[in-house]
C-alpha cells in the first residue's frame, strides 16, 4: 500500500508532522512525505528516521493557500500511486482534506485517534469528544487526518532522499495581507502539558500564578470560556467544546468548575490534574488527581515543588 | 448581495450522549436539537449583517427531513429571508455537500457561510468539500469578515497565529468565534417565519463516501486520587512516577 503524508515544514518541522509520519510508517511500508515551504533539505531528509521512503518538497508555495496545497497533493499522490493520504489534524488540513477529498473521490476520516483496525475502520473523536465513533470508507483511496497527540513519534530508520517535486500548484486565490503569530509560543493543540486557569484565578493581574507553573513545567497555558469571554485572556486560548479542543499527556485546571462544554474539549487528556477551592466541583469526577484548595497558595507550592523536582537529576 | 448559509442540526450542548442498537446508532431519545451553534451564531447572523449594510438576500439551506423544519424555522425567525431543504438524511459530509453543491450551482450564490464544524462529528468538512465541488476559493475558520465590493477581507486562525487574507466574491467561507454575536429571535420574527417560503427538493443520487459503523463512550476516570494541597511533592512524585507524564 502506497502512502502519501502531508507535512507543513514552514518554519521547520512541528512535532505534528513527526507524528503522521509516524503514523504513515505503522499503516504502510512505502512512506511519502510532500511537503512546500522553507524546511532545508538536510531536516526534511530526517524524516526518514520517522519512516519517510522519500519527501517530495515543492518550494514555490510559500502560503498556506487551500487551492494549491490541494492540487501539490492530488499531483503527489498521482505520482506516488498513493491510496492513502496523511494529515495531522490542523487548521490546514482542515481546509485542505475536504476539497482533496472531492478531488479524488477518497472519504476523508477527520479527527483520528489510532491507526485503522483489522478491518480497517478508524476510530475518530465525535461528538466534541464526549464518544468515540468508529469510520467505514467505501472508496478505494481515502483521506485520515490525525488528532495531535494521538501517536507517538517513533525512530524506526535512517535519513531518506529528498526529491523537488513540481506540484503545478497554478494560481493562489487568496491573497495574504498580513500574519500575526506570537513568537515562541508553543501552539496549544501540539502542547504536551497544558496549565490552565479559570475565573477561580478572580483577576488577569493573578496570571503570573499560572505562568509561573507553566513555565516551570514547560507548558502552555490556556482558559475556560468565561476567562476569555471577558477579556482576561486571548481567545485562542480558550479550551472547551466552542474553543479548541486539545488532548495533551497532562491538564492542570485550576479555579475551572468543569462544565461539560469545558470538559468536552479537554477529556481527550491523559491525565487530568484539578485544584479548586470548591470539593463539589464536577470537573474532580472527570480528573485524575484533586486538589482541594485555594489557587493562590497551591500554585506557588507546586511551582516550587516542580523546581525542586527539576533541579533534582530530572 | 445573495448569501447562502448552510445549516445543521446538532443536539443540545447539554445533551446526554448514548447510542442504541448495539452501539450502531445516536440515541435521539429525549434530546433536543438546534440549530448548531456555529452556524447559528456565527454564520447566519454574519450573513443578516452584511444584507443589512449591503441589502440582499439570505437563503438558509440544510439536508434533513421533515423533522428537522424545527430548526429551520428558528433560523427564518432570526432573520433568513427564506429556506431550502433538501429531502434526504444527510448520511456523510460528502453527500450532504454534493447536494448543497448541487442546489447551489444553479444559484449564484455570492458568498456562501457555514460554521466550522457541527458540535456532533466535529468534521470540518463541509465547507472544503462544497468550495472544491464548486471551484471557489475557500476560508476556513474565518473569525472576522468584511466586504468591499467584490473583494472579501478576512481574519482567520492559523496555526498558532492570525492571518488576514483578501479573496475575490464568489467564495465560501466557514466561520468560527468571533465572527458575530448571538441573535435571540423576537415574537415578531418567531410570527413572521411562519410564512417565510420553504421549498423542498429532491436530493440527487449520490454515494456516501463513508459511514459509522459503531460508536463507543469513553471509559469513566478511576477515582479522582485526591492530594493534601499541603504536601504538593507528592502530585509531582506522582505525575512522575505514576503517571509518567513528567
Amino acid at each position: 500500500m502506497s502512502i502519501l503524508v502531508y507535512i507543513n515544514s514552514n518554519g521547520g518541522i512541528h512535532k505534528s508532522a513527526l507524528e503522521v509520519v509516524t503514523y504513515g510508517k505503522k499503516i504502510g511500508e512505502n512512506v511519502t512525505v510532500i511537503t512546500s515551504g522553507s524546511a532545508d533539505t538536510s531536516t526534511l531528509s530526517s524524516l526518514g528516521k520517522y519512516g519517510a521512503t522519500k519527501v517530495l518538497v515543492d518550494r514555490s508555495l510559500q502560503n498556506d493557500d487551500a487551492q494549491q496545497i490541494t492540487r501539490l497533493i492530488a499531483a503527489a499522490a498521482e505520482k506516488t500511486s498513493a491510496t492513502t493520504i496523511v494529515f495531522s489534524q490542523d487548521i490546514t488540513a482542515k481546509a485542505v482534506a475536504p476539497r482533496l477529498s472531492v478531488r479524488l473521490n477518497a472519504g476523508l476520516i477527520s479527527g483520528a485517534i489510532d491507526i485503522p483496525s483489522s478491518d480497517g475502520n478508524v476510530k475518530v473523536n465525535v461528538f466534541s469528544g464526549k464518544a468515540f465513533g468508529s469510520v467505514h470508507v467505501h472508496s478505494s483511496k481515502q483521506i485520515i487526518s490525525v488528532l495531535p497527540n494521538s501517536i507517538q513519534p517513533e525512530i524506526t530508520g535512517s535519513d531518506c532522499t529528498v526529491e523537488e517535486f513540481d506540484g503545478n500548484i497554478g494560481a493562489a486565490s487568496i491573497k495574504v495581507i498580513d500574519t500575526k503569530k506570537p513568537e515562541g509560543e508553543i501552539p496549544l493543540p501540539e502542547a504536551e502539558l497544558v496549565v490552565s486557569a479559570g475565573r477561580g484565578m478572580k483577576a488577569p493581574e493573578n496570571w503570573h500564578l499560572v505562568e509561573a507553573l507553566a513555565n516551570e513545567l514547560g507548558a502552555a497555558t490556556a482558559c475556560s470560556r468565561p476567562v476569555a469571554d471577558i477579556g482576561w485572556r486571548p481567545h485562542h486560548e480558550h479550551v472547551g467544546q466552542t474553543g479548541v479542543a486539545i488532548r495533551p499527556n497532562l491538564y492542570i485546571a485550576i479555579g475551572i468548575s468543569g462544565a461539560i462544554q469545558h470538559l468536552a474539549g479537554v477529556n481527550g487528556s491523559k491525565v487530568i490534574v484539578v485544584i479548586n477551592t470548591d470539593a463539589e466541583a464536577p470537573f474532580f469526577k472527570a480528573a485524575d488527581y484533586g486538589i482541594v484548595g485555594d489557587a493562590f497558595e497551591v500554585l506557588p507550592r507546586l511551582t516550587e515543588a516542580v523546581k525542586k523536582f527539576h533541579a533534582t537529576s530530572h | 448581495m445573495k448569501i447562502l448559509v448552510c445549516i445543521s442540526k446538532s443536539p443540545d450542548t447539554t445533551s446526554k450522549i448514548a447510542f442504541t442498537d448495539n452501539n450502531t446508532k445516536f440515541d435521539e431519545n429525549g434530546v433536543q436539537y438546534i440549530v448548531n451553534p456555529y452556524d447559528e451564531w456565527y454564520a447566519l447572523v454574519r450573513a443578516l449583517e452584511i444584507k443589512e449594510t449591503l441589502g440582499g438576500n439570505v437563503t438558509i439551506v440544510t439536508v434533513g427531513l421533515a423533522a428537522d423544519e424545527a430548526i429551520i424555522r428558528k433560523a427564518l425567525a432570526i432573520g433568513a429571508d427564506n429556506a431550502v431543504r433538501i429531502d434526504a438524511e444527510p448520511s456523510d459530509a460528502f453527500y450532504t455537500a454534493m447536494q448543497i453543491s448541487n442546489y447551489a450551482k444553479s444559484n449564484e450564490f455570492d458568498l456562501i457561510l457555514t460554521g466550522k464544524e457541527t458540535i456532533n462529528y466535529n468534521g470540518s468538512q463541509l465547507a472544503g468539500m462544497l468550495a472544491e465541488s464548486l471551484d471557489l476559493p475557500f476560508v476556513s475558520l474565518a473569525t472576522k469578515l468584511d466586504i468591499n465590493g467584490t473583494t472579501l477581507t478576512l481574519e482567520r486562525e492559523i496555526v498558532g497565529g492570525l492571518q488576514i487574507e483578501e479573496v475575490t466574491l464568489p467564495a465560501v467561507v466557514s466561520c468560527a468565534k468571533g465572527m458575530a454575536e448571538q441573535r435571540i429571535p423576537n415574537m415578531r420574527g418567531i410570527m413572521a417565519a411562519r410564512t417565510k417560503p420553504l421549498q423542498i427538493i429532491a436530493p440527487v443520487a449520490i454515494e456516501p463516501l463513508t459511514s459509522y459503523v459503531t460508536y463507543s463512550i469513553p471509559n469513566s476516570k478511576t477515582a479522582c486520587k485526591m492530594i493534601d494541597p499541603m504536601n504538593m511533592d507528592e502530585l509531582v512524585e506522582l505525575l512522575h512516577n505514576e503517571a509518567k507524564v513528567i
